[in-house]
């Protein structure tokens, strides 16, 4: 019978093993999974991490994961200070569309003018955005003890719903033939988050990714702020007792996710997208969160994270296109990854054993 | 005596990382009262589950009434006679008594049937209790009668009570032994788990004591003091902590009118509570447990917030201030809690320092925290307090509950405070940690602090404390001096025997 045993302390070892046990495990089943689905499974799991990477047309995927990569980090780390003071926002989804909607907006609404403010105020609008839209659980929790997880959750949907609203009415191109959709914004110099260096894809949300990986790593680890944090997550008692404000708390890490994930839509509108459009949001949101616990909402775990994530959607791209595999499949695949990585995580405070079957 | 119930013959259970029972061996008589003697962590607890059926053994044998005895479960320990009565109570509030008692019955009567029944048994063993009360108004005695009628029930030949007392005051505690002493007349055997030494004298034929897992010895308690019975548990010669005279200052805290509705719904609010407290004086609080010792501990730590005036420190209202706030002028409190309230369980010991010696100790500056700071601070804890650990950065949750009470309580200490308010400083605690707790507190009133001990230990308090007061339901005793007070006085104080019948049969 197996047996699980509590640690005296968390396993160092298994803290950092576990993702790498998870990947491996997500490969193997996504093999089987693939396989059942009539391909080669051996051939489907070297193209999503092999080709992305080192084929002959590596030059073009590579820089694709910085793309990628770079909306899944903000939101992830965003996401992650919440997720250590057990403060659960599933809604970021929703943060990213308004503040895509928001910094947009801005652009549009200087459009044609060309200024060197104009995307510093974008990006401010994005964040401001982003971080309202996280205010509103965050409010309701704190003043009427609703649930943030259901309450951030539903407003993806009507945020969804606004966007739709405004690539179809306020925001629409007049000079869009009547398609539904913004101007875009990679026309509009002033607007437009484009490449810093030529060919790299490095783009501005790269460079705040980075930075918010650097500055959440110095508030968890330095600052009374991230220890509070961290001390609420462990227990909400403990951190009573040292002085910590839990409403406040709630604020500052709703607040926080919200604008990053607001940032992280605004710098997809104005680069890689160019345009609100109906199907702006492709889920960066909601596989942010799987980022985030993969990562093990450590700031550098999750930059890691981010990386290996964006492969699997650049892989899995190809992976469609090239073996016909259904993006249902892909989405199960990573789906997997948050699946057995909360399985593989009871190893860090359990021990598992085979133990000879007792009477209870 | 007369005729051997229960053997145990060598019974061993080891767990990961520690022996918890290592050869024990003794025999209960028929209609014995038999004290099962150790400190936390000697091993008492699982001694009687493996009675119980709740933990197998892994080697060694019993054997009840000549009978090889091997339950597999707590249904078969009952079955062959044996039944326990936990130190918690597992009732639920909801429902009325008789209600309680047919849950727990694998084939329960008809309602009208069983309450005749519970009547019939309290009556015979002088426990009065109405069948169609509802237990979340009966007091900690009376729903210790309704688990003790609950074994009754099922014509025990052995009842195990694990802590009995913990939840009695003295009046309750003698009514209580008045019940025991019947039982043990009709040849009932008790086992009867404590670590309080004067009960165990005053009840209990036989004494077995466990050290570490092994037992170290009997005795027969009234023909021995506490004091050697106290060092055959430790093992080692007692050190009682030393009393220096005290100068007492000018008033450091100022309680008056205090009133706090609990957080919890359970919980107990305080009703209009005054005392001062002086510098260099120790307070101690008695009081059953749930009467309202949390709810006044997060009151003074500033967890719960109450009107500005009613609680002053040296003169300064500070009802409305937050935790840091109070510890920023001086009032620092250390709570029941150990694992999840004064300490994070997965945080080092220095993070945990950190947890309330942030400001006092300067450990943050502009925001950010000097974590060699707090390493210093958390070892300087370690090493004054004598806690035994590999170092500061060992996660508070795997030290052991002494070694832990005497990091959380030394973090205190450390911190010079004016006033100290601890509750249960000492609670789970083996006596050798716990007389350097109290010796520390002794000290810390030494020089000029005032100290507040809330405690259900009254051996304790009565220890340390120059005065004395009690705590019931959220109201607060009379404050005496500690010196002349007598047990009954005590008692009283703390609410008598809560308006339970003592036995008329």
């Amino acid at each position: 019978m197996l047996k699980l045993e509590k640690r005296p302390q968390p396993s160092r070892m298994w803290t950092y093993l576990t993702p790498l046990v998870a990947v491996l495990l997500t490969m193997l089943a996504g093999a089987a999974l693939f396989a059942f689905l009539g391909k080669d499974p051996i051939l489907s799991i070297r193209t999503i991490f092999w080709e992305p990477l080192f084929s002959e047309f590596a030059f073009y995927y590579r820089p694709q994961l910085l793309v990628k990569g770079a909306p899944l980090v903000l939101i992830a780390i965003g996401l992650s200070l919440g997720f250590k003071a057990g403060i659960w926002n599933i809604g970021a989804e929703g943060q990213y569309i308004i503040g895509a909607l928001c910094g947009a907006g801005v652009a549009l609404a200087f459009y044609p003018l060309e200024a060197w403010f104009i995307f510093p105020l974008m990006v401010l609008a994005g964040a401001l955005g982003g971080w309202a839209w996280a205010m509103i659980p965050a409010l309701l929790k704190v003043r009427f003890g609703t649930n943030e997880i259901l309450v951030s959750l539903m407003l993806v949907y009507v945020a969804e719903q606004l966007l739709a609203s405004m690539s179809l009415g306020l925001l629409k191109n007049p000079e869009g033939f009547g398609f539904p959709g913004s101007r875009n914004l990679q026309q509009y110099p002033s607007a437009h988050n484009a490449e810093l260096i030529a060919g790299t894809s490095m783009h501005w949300g790269v460079v705040a990714a980075f930075i918010a990986v650097i500055l959440t790593y110095i508030l968890l680890n330095r600052h009374i702020l991230g220890f509070h944090i961290r001390l609420t997550g462990e227990s909400p008692k403990a951190a009573r007792f040292a002085g910590v404000n839990p409403a406040r708390l709630i604020l500052f890490c709703l607040g926080t996710a919200g604008a990053l994930a607001g940032m992280a839509g605004l710098f997809e509108v104005s680069g890689p997208s160019g345009q609100v459009s109906i199907d702006f949001n492709v889920g960066y949101g909601f596989t942010a969160i799987i980022v985030a616990f993969l990562g093990r909402l450590h700031p550098v775990g999750i930059l890691l994270a981010g990386a290996l994530m964006a492969l699997t959607y650049i892989g899995g791209e190809i992976a469609q296109s090239k073996l016909g595999l259904p993006a249902a499949a892909i989405q199960v695949f990573q789906g997997m990854l948050l699946f057995f990585l909360l399985a593989v995580d009871v190893t860090t405070n359990y021990r598992i054993r085979w133990t000879k079957r007792e009477v209870a | 005596m007369t005729e051997t119930l229960l053997t145990i013959e060598g019974l061993t259970k080891a767990y990961p990382g520690v022996v918890a029972n290592d050869n024990v061996s003794f025999t209960i008589h028929e209609g014995e009262v038999h004290a099962l003697l150790g400190e936390n962590g000697a091993g008492k607890s699982t001694l009687v589950k493996m009675i119980y059926g709740l933990v197998k053994p892994d080697s060694g044998t019993m054997t009840l009434r000549g009978a090889p005895y091997t339950p597999s479960e707590p249904r078969a320990a009952r079955a062959a006679g044996v039944a326990m009565v936990f130190q918690h109570f597992s009732l639920f509030d909801a429902l009325n008594v008789a209600e309680n008692i047919a849950l727990g019955m694998e084939n329960p009567p008809a309602m009208r049937d069983l309450a005749a029944r519970i009547r019939e048994v309290s009556e015979t063993y002088g426990l009065p209790i109405d069948p169609y009360r509802t237990v979340g108004d009966l007091s900690a005695g009376e729903r210790q009668r309704v688990e003790i009628i609950r074994c009754l029930l099922q014509d025990p030949r052995l009842l195990i009570m694990d802590e009995p007392t913990s939840v009695l005051t003295p009046q309750e505690v003698e009514i209580l032994f008045q019940t025991l002493r019947k039982l043990t007349a009709e040849g009932v055997a008790i086992l009867y788990i404590s670590h309080k030494l004067e009960e165990i004298r005053a009840l209990c034929d036989q004494a077995t004591i466990l050290r570490l897992g092994k037992n170290v010895g009997t005795c027969v308690p009234a023909e021995t003091t506490a004091r050697e019975m106290a060092e055959m548990m430790v093992g080692s010669a007692f050190q009682a902590p030393e009393r220096a005279p005290r100068e007492l200052g000018d008033v450091a805290l100022d309680i008056t009118g205090l009133s706090v509705k609990s957080p919890s719904e359970f919980g107990t609010s305080l009703r209009n509570l005054h005392l001062t407290l002086r510098a260099g004086e120790i307070l101690g609080l008695g009081g059953v447990a749930g009467n309202g010792q949390d709810e006044l501990l997060a009151a003074l730590s500033g967890e719960l917030r109450s009107d500005p005036d009613s609680i002053k420190l040296k003169g300064q209202p500070i009802g409305r201030l937050g935790p840091n706030a109070r510890r920023q002028l001086g009032l620092l409190t250390a709570p029941e809690e150990r694992l999840g309230h004064a300490a994070a369980p997965d945080m080092s010991l220095t993070e945990n320092a950190a947890l309330t010696g942030a400001q006092r100790e300067g450990l943050v500056s502009n925001g950010f925290l000097k974590w060699g700071k707090a390493r210093d601070f958390a070892e300087a804890v370690i090493a004054r307090f004598d806690v035994r650990t590999p170092g500061p950065g060992t996660a508070a949750r795997a030290l052991s509950g002494g070694n832990l009470q005497k990091f959380v309580i030394g973090r205190e200490v450390m911190q010079r405070p004016e006033v100290l308010v601890v509750n249960q400083p000492t609670w789970g605690v083996d006596a050798s940690a716990a007389a350097a707790i109290r010796q520390a507190l002794l000290d810390l009133a030494g020089q000029g602090t005032a100290v507040l001990v809330i405690s259900q230990d009254l051996d304790e308090l009565m220890e340390i404390s120059d005065r004395f007061g009690a705590l019931n339901e959220g109201r607060l005793s009379d404050i005496r001096p500690a010196q002349d007070l007598s047990v009954d006085e005590i008692g009283l104080m703390m609410g008598g025997a809560h308006g339970m019948e003592v036995a008329h049969v």
